[in-house]
């Protein structure tokens, strides 16, 4: 397969070195063929010379309208078009941009376009690999192909990963024959053989996608660092590599977000908390709203932590499978720790909401983990909501008498 | 895996032995090893383990398998119990 000849356009020697010796101007235009019209040289001979020096000219392959992806190296002329070469290693602002999609911040504008793509130098028999267009996906994928020539197919999951767009059917057999369709796929590659990520089976038939299109799917491993080994194993996933893993970094990865989904509802509470803990016999009393109004948003505080930070850290560890009841035990002890902290400055009926509070608070928490959970069954999940939503609402609703009630007596 | 079990009994797998055709479709893509081969068909030897994500069903290519995959996400499980099993719900 041909490889877009990169030659650098002739600079006129005799050109003005105003802003620069030869070797900064060596650096200046590389302008590419199929893409541009050669480039003026920047600087006239009169020009005055005044300010920094200018940055590097635009990168030849930028199209008006478009914004080039940085991690895109050069583009491939292929039979179905030029095709995007991207790099496999991660730059400062992709690991940014995963600290930040991890935060939560923005999270479903974080894609890449859907689309074809190729790494190394692929030809007609290399493979073709399909993933998601979430970029944390995306990225995953690439830095795990250091030395590979491969297609990369990127369906478009509406930047959601693999498996969650399995879930919500955008990882889907319909969009797997669309993008191959639309790429011109069986006029690039030779062979007829997809590789997808095992987790996103849920979303797919692969007999669907052979009788529609005529590739055949071959089940990758489900995490793309074993995919080197994959590839050299005669195309064949180990037992290991079927399966999915919840290691403490895995679980702990997920908490920001998780937090991050909680942010809205908790202002809400924490008003509420305070609004309710001014009710004093004298109406409403606005140092008693701020005063004990801390200690409450305290203990729903603490509560949070239980559930949504210590539960997914410690998971196997904590007793039973139900998740709710491994809340409820985080919330108790953080609970107690709050009230033995505050000691006598706080009447019995306030230790008794704060404890409710902050238990009935991490219970919740922890049972939404499920969702977040790779092994969870939303039958078992059902199942165990029926139970531990009552236990929560009681919680509640005896934190919130005793919250009130505690100034009166 | 093996250290993350959930509740028994509750999973809605079904696998129909007389149409399984012993494919082993179900066995590469399950993500819990609930399926293994046993010559010239496929059984079920983790039933527990299964998080019912239909991974299996929706490769059978005989539709010997049935499961009601879904989200297992409480918020999400709230709002199909307060607006009724057909709603659209946006979660997650």
């Amino acid at each position: 397969m041909k490889q877009i000849p990169i030659s650098k356009f002739e600079t006129d020697s005799s050109a003005s070195d105003c802003c620069g010796n030869d070797q900064q101007k060596k650096d200046c235009v590389p302008p590419l063929q199929p893409f541009t019209i050669p480039m003026v040289d920047a600087v006239d001979d009169d020009a005055p010379c005044c300010g920094p020096k200018p940055g590097p000219p635009s990168s030849p392959y930028e199209k008006p309208g478009y914004r080039l992806y940085h991690f895109v190296k050069d583009f491939a002329e292929t039979p179905v078009g030029f095709i995007p070469r991207i790099g496999t290693s991660l730059k400062g602002s992709d690991i940014f941009g995963t600290f930040r999609a991890r935060l939560g911040v923005s999270r479903d504008r974080y894609r890449v376009a859907p689309g074809l793509y190729c790494v190394g130098t692929p030809d007609e028999e290399s493979p073709v690999l399909v993933t998601a267009n979430y970029k944390l996906s995306f990225d995953s994928l690439r830095q795990e192909l250091p030395g590979i020539d491969a297609w990369i197919l990127v369906l478009d999951t509406r930047g959601v990963n693999v498996w969650c767009a399995a879930g919500k059917r955008t990882f889907s057999t319909e969009e797997v024959i669309r993008q191959v369709h639309g790429v011109g796929l069986d006029k690039l590659v030779s062979h007829r053989e997809l590789i997808l990520p095992q987790l996103g089976a849920p979303g797919i038939s692969a007999h669907k996608v052979k009788k529609e299109c005529g590739f055949k799917v071959i089940w990758g491993p489900v995490k793309a660092k074993d995919l080197k080994a994959f590839l050299n194993n005669g195309r064949k996933a180990d037992t290991y590599m079927r399966q999915v893993t919840f290691s403490m970094g895995e679980r702990m990865v997920l908490i920001p977000v998780e937090l991050s989904l909680i942010v809205k509802p908790s202002l809400a509470i924490l008003l509420a908390v305070f609004v309710l803990a001014g009710i004093s016999p004298d109406i409403f009393s606005f140092s008693a709203a701020w005063f004990r109004g801390l200690n409450g948003a305290a203990a729903y505080l603490l509560g949070v932590v239980a559930g949504a930070v210590i539960v997914p850290t410690f998971l196997p560890w904590l007793p039973t499978r139900q998740f709710y009841i491994k809340g409820l035990l985080t919330g108790v002890i953080a609970g107690i720790i709050m009230i033995l902290l505050l000691g006598s400055s706080i009447t019995r009926l306030e230790s008794v909401t704060l404890l409710l509070l902050a238990t009935s608070v991490s219970s919740y928490a922890a049972m939404n983990f499920t969702g977040a959970t790779p092994y969870t069954s939303p039958s078992g999940v059902e199942k165990e909501m029926r139970q531990g939503i009552p236990i929560q609402i009681i919680a509640v609703v005896i934190a919130i008498v005793t919250w009130v009630a505690a100034p009166f007596v | 895996m093996k250290d993350f079990r959930y509740l028994e009994d509750v999973t809605t797998l079904k696998l129909d032995e007389d149409k399984c055709i012993g494919c082993g479709m179900c066995e590469v893509v399950c993500p819990h090893t609930v399926f293994k081969m046993e010559n010239p068909k496929v059984s079920i030897v983790d039933r527990d383990a299964c998080m019912e994500c239909g991974a299996c069903a929706s490769n059978c290519p005989v539709e010997a398998i049935t499961v009601d995959p879904g989200v297992g996400c409480a918020s999400y499980i709230i709002q199909k119990w307060i607006k009724g099993p057909d709603a659209i719900i946006e979660c997650c």
